[in-house]
């Protein structure tokens, strides 16, 4: 560094800003605190809202090769497989046929029963068809990309499902897609139930397309092949709906805890037709506490009066 | 061809700031095709960052490097900063080393790129891997590997645009 002469700087030659290093550091601290503001505080969905005006039609356009090479290789596709998928299509429809001929019967008759039992209806389920586009790129979680988005209502949190059960929930929603962490991600947690017993359970993803159900007994009652279902314990997702089968069952797990590993049911990382349906308010500790108490009263009020 | 450096004699003619720009554009539209869970692709972006960085470090340095991470961040739905960081890091490996490396040939040049490229994922690795993320596996790392392959032959179609002659000969292609 020369040192300044009668309080002047020498003129620099070539103005290139700051030196390498600071700009360095600048960078990297902004980024830092990029980093942590998303991952802890979750501040940053606006401004990720913001930009991906900038980015969706980035995709779209990325995307165009990939969809005319795929659309020209399903043209080219054999007749015959056509026609099998046609022909099962044809049979699924008519088995779904009788079903719906009965369900509007056993509709009327539960809903008469349910009056009878003086009991709460339950939420209708209103749902909507959605389109997997892509599967996120990111290689260390597992989510995908669906065609709906907040212009067509969507809202965060909503449960997505495929024919066959839960696929996943959806986390982040722009204006013309959303994204769905699916259950097979690290961090997706979902409330279940064991079927066959109604141990209630907490599912998480495995890595490599896996569930496990943590935080069970050694002792728990549990079988290779016993169904997995939501327990709606959340509020979120509907009770009932199917998650996974029970693959295997290691009772020398470390800690007192048994290793349960399950296949997913559903479809979760085959991409294609999914139904977005509407999420129930998530339930909060303090407020259901509070809402079960005047509900617990009131039986013992009916009690006292006989 | 020989992809110059300070020890060749080949005088190329001015780089075009558009160029760049559309090299680093086309680069970004590849990184954002939707190919699924394939982790072994290598990162187009950070590859072509890099060699920008190598060659004109005037004009893409760090500056760039984070506002291309910052939309890889939003392309991809990650952590927000994550591919920031690793660029920013990236750049000033590569605007640091440029004058070192331009005078090796285009083998050691990539072997001087390697460590940049393989670093960077490392980078991101360790954000994801603090923030409790799933582990993709070695095969992730597949990716700077291959870049490190493409060196060259993306140098050369980069530089094309500077090789061309300063008077047209109607007899010559390019």
């Amino acid at each position: 560094m020369v040192s300044p002469v009668a309080g002047h700087q020498p003129p620099p030659f070539f103005r290139r800003g700051p030196a390498p290093l600071v700009r360095l550091v600048l960078l990297v601290s902004a980024s830092l605190t990029l980093i942590v503001v998303d991952h802890r505080l979750h501040y940053l969905e606006l401004v990720r809202q913001g930009l991906s005006v900038m980015t969706t039609p980035l995709q779209v356009a990325a995307g165009m090769p990939v969809k005319g090479v795929r659309s020209a290789g399903e043209y080219f596709a054999d007749l015959a497989r056509l026609q099998a998928e046609n022909a099962q299509m044809r049979r699924e429809q008519t088995e779904l046929a009788t079903i719906r001929l009965r369900q509007e019967q056993l509709d009327q008759e539960n809903a008469r029963l349910r009056a009878l039992l003086d009991m709460r209806e339950r939420v209708q389920i209103d749902a909507r068809v959605a389109e997997v586009i892509y599967a996120v790129r990111d290689p260390f979680s597992r989510r995908v990309v669906i065609d709906k988005g907040l212009t067509h209502g969507v809202e965060p949190g909503s449960p997505v499902t495929d024919d066959l059960g839960i696929i996943g929930q959806v986390t982040r929603v722009y204006p013309l897609n959303a994204e769905v962490t699916l259950i097979s991600d690290k961090d997706q947690a979902l409330p279940v139930q064991v079927a066959r017993t109604g141990v209630r359970a907490v599912m998480f993803g495995a890595g490599s397309g896996m569930l496990e159900l943590r935080y069970l007994a050694a002792d728990v009652d549990l079988r290779e092949g016993d169904r997995i279902v939501t327990s709606g314990l959340d509020g979120v997702f509907p009770p009932g709906l199917p998650v996974a089968a029970v693959k295997s069952v290691d009772r020398d797990g470390v800690g007192g805890f048994v290793r349960i590993l399950c296949v997913p049911v559903a479809g979760v990382e085959a991409h294609s037709t999914v139904l977005i349906l509407k999420p129930g308010k998530p339930v909060d500790p303090d407020t259901a506490a509070a809402s079960a108490a005047p509900a617990a009263e009131k039986p013992a009020d009916k009690a006292a009066k006989k | 061809m020989n992809q110059p450096s300070f020890s060749s004699r080949r005088i190329l003619r001015p780089v075009s700031p558009w160029f760049i720009g559309f090299s680093l554009l086309c680069a970004l539209l590849v990184n954002l095709m939707p190919l699924g869970r394939a982790f072994w692709l290598p990162d187009w972006l950070a590859l072509v960052l890099c060699f920008w960085c190598v060659r004109e470090p005037l004009r893409v340095g760090m500056g760039t490097a984070f506002a291309l991470g910052i939309v890889m961040d939003t392309g991809y739905g990650s952590l927000m900063g994550q591919h920031a960081l690793a660029y920013v890091l990236l750049a000033y490996a590569a605007t640091t080393f440029s004058r070192r490396i331009l005078w090796f040939g285009p083998l050691r040049q990539s072997l001087h790129v390697l460590p940049m490229l393989v670093g960077a994922q490392t980078v991101m690795l360790l954000v994801r891997m603090v923030a409790d993320a799933e582990f993709p596996g070695l095969i992730y790392f597949a990716g700077a590997l291959i870049a490190t392959l493409l060196w060259y032959p993306v140098g050369i179609l980069l530089m094309l645009p500077q090789y061309r002659p300063e008077e047209k000969d109607e007899n010559r292609p390019i």
